[in-house]
């Protein structure tokens, strides 16, 4: 009786758990897995190990769907039309040779020699669809160009003629050129409308230097995302770029401190992760193996403005007093140096990237900027009408640096007598802290941190973030992220909207605008530029070298996998020059 | 016999549309747009309003979120039964069950044999300990300091000793770097397990002390009972009184593994997080941290379902081993 009773026992714990081990094993084995070479691994001497882009599962390759596509859909898959070097000031023709206006038509010369990777030709006919895809399907990233006047593209051969109404939007058909891909018309003709844009394409057919590595198996345990060479690349024929890598491999990352230690340690090789400190770690830490662009202060390249965003339409942030006082009450140094230890720079008043600092009129600057001063934030403030209100400012939780940064920035306020109290919101991000979304919790924001502004070829984008009417209010269109202050400047917009459909060639006419912009900028301080966040870079030497450098005049690329970097600047150009380590 | 599971899988059935209702409910009410914070990812300053507005209703569309709440419940009942669960916002767009499918195969290689090991040797040792005072006092000892110790302390103490420090066992990831996943790949096979142990050591250690503890009370209890006098005062041998006091022992100690055994469908949150390894725990945390709907309802649902069955099989199991059950039930039927 015993005996049998603990059998049973023993049985049915045996059985359950035999059942739970096995039930998973037979039933939930990846599809694809007899499929995948049983012995495919990545020699370390032929992988290149990238991380700090990928924050969850790997597996799709739209690359309309900028918030979910892997890194590498863009430029290592698909490709531009051009190419933007923001540490020279120039566009480099990539998919094309050549891109002319001439009245309000557009000519474009498609690369001769580039094939998909299905085999088929890359032509001008692809190109058109491309385009004309913006008046079909109004979700697709560039219909935006619909609505500011684009017509058509018809090709003939490999001429592609793009039409507009007059005056043309040459800015933002400037940005299309550099930032959006060419699809393989065969394909993309083929799925439906919500498929084009947010479909996972995990067979991309591509004309990039890179294909997916086959068998790989798309979940939330798949730890990166592998290409390995494409050997038709039209670059390795026509522009001599190669990769002296087999395999890339983007690794997904879950948090920093495991990214630092699998980057120190050697297993990533090309770290776009935050890394707070790593400056020190190279200077007295003895780790010599560790790069970044510049080698000393600053360490980084800059990739946005954070900006402090006050709710302008609400007392006291409505008063332009109050605005300069809290600007000047602000020491950048403490949050470069304090927050940052030195890895990042002030921003100057105006808050353009230093990319785009010939954009900035510096008589203007001198006549109205802002810089640290007290004594005058104490004077400004008087004139204010600010009455001791205790004020919040907010920067979403989780956010470290940004954590620290509001601490630092609500110390200096209060020692010249604003009341301000960092809050730190769980939300995904920056917008809805202005009220976006169902959430009205935050809808009366006072201030908070936004770095919304990221690199661009034009000063354009960035005031039109500033300036942009009408203002979204509570509704959907906040999401834009533009004008999130909510500052009223009709005349500032209109100047804006000029800048638009002004040619990029005349230059002298564009400055005379922005100058004209940025002059009402400064005495309005609708926004207060603080610093520029880095293009955080860091690449290890243990099995590569020869990382970009601004102290190597021929390797000064931009050395970012992030979206809207590879694929769109000089990334490619970055990766093509390493070299193995030994 | 028939009355009696009628009865529990007619339960059963009303628990799980009851769960999966709440289920289905409870993200919906959290605050904020989905849609809207995935857009934000990429708008950009060319964006105009007409477009956002296109944009919007393509990826709402996408995402299913385009109805009304009711047809939302029916697509969820719908999606259930044929296994369609939708797709995940923060997961790349990816299918739900295919998200879930790749991390429930971590959590359960790592918890299941976690937990049942732990389970049997923790009892067999708790009971072992009741009555021979040198077990009593060494290993108890050690049982109470791992059961009482936070689990994350442990945890993050192993990882750095074991990990950071004597680099015997790698921290982070489920698998080589240098591996692409692959069930029947030895390498791959032999990676995951060493990148398993270490949470496996842990989650077993505190669970194994818990077990030991409750056993030894349990079994010192039972062995005072009358009936275990009662076999004494008849002569029974001492080995026959405790395995009577083992197996009346061992009852409330199975309820505790049925609810353990239920649960291990949701991963083990803080064992996952601080190892960073690939298993529903650590999904659901991205999950809510990027209000992914579906990702979520999926995630639950499979916790749903995991309980009953375990309660199930629990039922089952009781009635062979409880003779008091089994009587009841045969009493039932005459």
């Amino acid at each position: 009786m015993v005996k049998s009773m603990r059998s049973a026992v023993v049985r049915s714990v045996t059985v359950f758990t035999a059942a739970a081990l096995a039930v998973p094993l037979l039933s939930f084995t990846p599809a694809g897995a007899s499929k995948t070479p049983s012995d495919t691994t990545f020699p370390r001497n032929e992988t290149l190990y990238t991380s700090g882009t990928l924050w969850g599962s790997p597996g799709n390759f739209n690359p309309l769907d900028a918030g979910a596509r892997d890194t590498g859909t863009m430029g290592l898959l698909y490709e531009p039309l051009f190419l933007y070097d923001p540490i020279h000031g120039k566009y480099i023709p990539w998919l094309a040779t050549s891109g002319s206006w001439s009245g309000s038509n557009y000519t474009i010369h498609v690369r001769n020699g580039v094939k998909w990777s299905d085999g088929s030709a890359l032509t001008g006919a692809d190109v058109a669809y491309t385009i004309n895809l913006a008046k079909t399907n109004p979700a697709v990233p560039w219909s935006n160009l619909v609505q500011v006047g684009l017509k058509g593209a018809t090709a003939a051969g490999n001429t592609v003629t793009v039409h507009f109404s007059s005056p043309p939007p040459y800015t933002a058909w400037q940005n299309f050129l550099w930032n959006q891909p060419v699809l393989p018309a065969a394909v993309w003709s083929k799925m439906s409308a919500t498929d084009q844009v947010s479909g996972t394409n995990q067979a991309p057919v591509s004309s990039g230097p890179m294909v997916l590595v086959p068998g790989q198996t798309w979940s939330s345990s798949t730890q990166q995302t592998c290409y390995q060479d494409n050997p038709n690349w039209w670059g390795t024929s026509q522009l001599g770029l190669s990769f002296h890598f087999k395999y890339l491999c983007d690794v997904v990352n879950w948090s920093n401190n495991i990214g630092l230690t699998a980057f120190l340690q050697g297993n990533y090789d090309w770290s776009n992760n935050f890394l707070p400190g790593i400056n020190v770690l190279m200077k007295v830490g003895g780790y010599k193996q560790i790069k970044t662009y510049y080698p000393t202060v600053p360490y980084m390249l800059s990739a946005n403005t954070a900006w402090l965003e006050m709710n302008t339409q609400k007392a006291p942030m409505n008063n332009v007093w109050f605005r300069k006082a809290v600007a000047e009450a602000i020491n950048p140094s403490g949050i470069t140096q304090g927050v940052y230890a030195g890895i990042v720079q002030a921003a100057n008043p105006v808050g353009l990237l230093p990319n785009l600092s010939s954009w900035v009129d510096q008589s203007v600057v001198a006549k109205y900027g802002f810089s640290y001063n007290p004594a005058q934030a104490k004077a400004d403030l008087a004139k204010s009408g600010y009455k001791g209100q205790s004020l919040t400012i907010a920067v979403p939780n989780g956010w470290t640096d940004w954590m620290a940064a509001i601490q630092v920035i609500a110390a200096d306020l209060d020692s010249i007598g604003i009341k301000v109290h960092p809050v730190y919101p769980r939300v995904g991000g920056v917008i809805p802290l202005t009220g976006m979304g169902n959430s009205s919790s935050y809808t009366a924001f006072d201030m908070i941190i936004d770095n919304n502004a990221g690199p661009d070829s034009t000063p354009w984008s960035y005031f039109n973030r500033i300036y942009a009417l009408p203002i979204g209010g509570k509704s959907n269109e906040e999401a834009a992220g533009l004008n999130l202050e909510r500052f009223s400047d009709p005349t500032a917009f209109n100047l804006v909207k000029k800048a638009a459909v002004t040619p990029l060639s005349n230059t002298a006419a564009l400055k005379s605008i922005y100058s004209q912009i940025e002059a009402r900028f400064l005495q309005d301080l609708p926004e207060i530029p603080l610093w520029y966040n880095g293009a955080w870079f860091q690449g290890n030497t243990t099995y590569w070298k020869d990382y970009p450098s601004a102290s190597n005049p021929n390797d000064q690329y931009t050395p970012v996998m992030w979206g809207g970097w590879l694929g769109a600047m000089t990334t490619v150009y970055a990766l093509a020059q390493l070299r193995p380590a030994a | 016999m028939r009355r009696y599971f009628a009865r529990k899988i007619g339960i059963y059935i009303v628990a799980f549309w009851f769960a999966g209702t709440v289920d289905f409910l409870v993200p919906r009410l959290m605050p904020g747009d989905p849609v809207q914070s995935y857009l934000s990812n990429f708008i950009g300053a060319n964006t105009t309003v007409t477009q956002y507005r296109a944009m919007y209703s393509a990826f709402a569309k996408a995402f299913g979120l385009n109805v009304p709440l009711w047809d939302q419940y029916w697509h969820f009942w719908d999606g259930v039964l044929h296994g369609h669960m939708g797709i995940s916002i923060s997961q790349s767009s990816l299918p739900v069950t295919s998200v879930i499918r790749g991390a429930a195969i971590y959590s359960l290689i790592l918890l299941v044999p976690a937990i049942v090991l732990a389970y049997v040797l923790g009892n067999r040792i708790g009971a072992m300990a009741a009555r021979r005072k040198v077990l009593d006092n060494t290993v108890l000892p050690i049982g109470y300091l791992f059961q009482a110790s936070p689990y994350p302390w442990l945890a993050l103490a192993v990882a750095f000793y074991l990990g950071a420090v004597a680099h015997w066992f790698p921290i982070g990831s489920g698998y080589a770097q240098n591996l692409l996943p692959s069930w029947t790949n030895w390498h791959f096979i032999v990676s995951v397990m060493y990148h398993w142990f270490l949470p496996f050591l842990t989650v077993f250690l505190v669970s194994f002390g818990g077990w030991a503890i409750g056993m030894r009370s349990l079994v010192i209890y039972e062995l005072e009972t009358d009936y275990a006098r009662y076999l004494r005062a008849l002569g029974a041998s001492q080995r026959l009184v405790r395995r009577y006091a083992y197996r009346n022992a061992a009852l409330p100690q199975l309820s505790g593994l049925a609810i353990q055994l239920g649960t291990v469908i949701g991963g083990n949150v803080v064992a996952e997080v601080v190892f960073q390894y690939p298993g529903l725990g650590h999904l659901i945390l991205q999950a809510a941290d990027s209000q992914d709907y579906f990702l979520l309802m999926g995630i639950f649902l499979f916790i749903i379902i995991g309980v009953l069955v375990a309660n199930f099989v629990i039922d089952i199991a009781y009635v062979m081993i409880d003779p008091r059950t089994r009587l009841a039930m045969q009493g039932a039927q005459a």
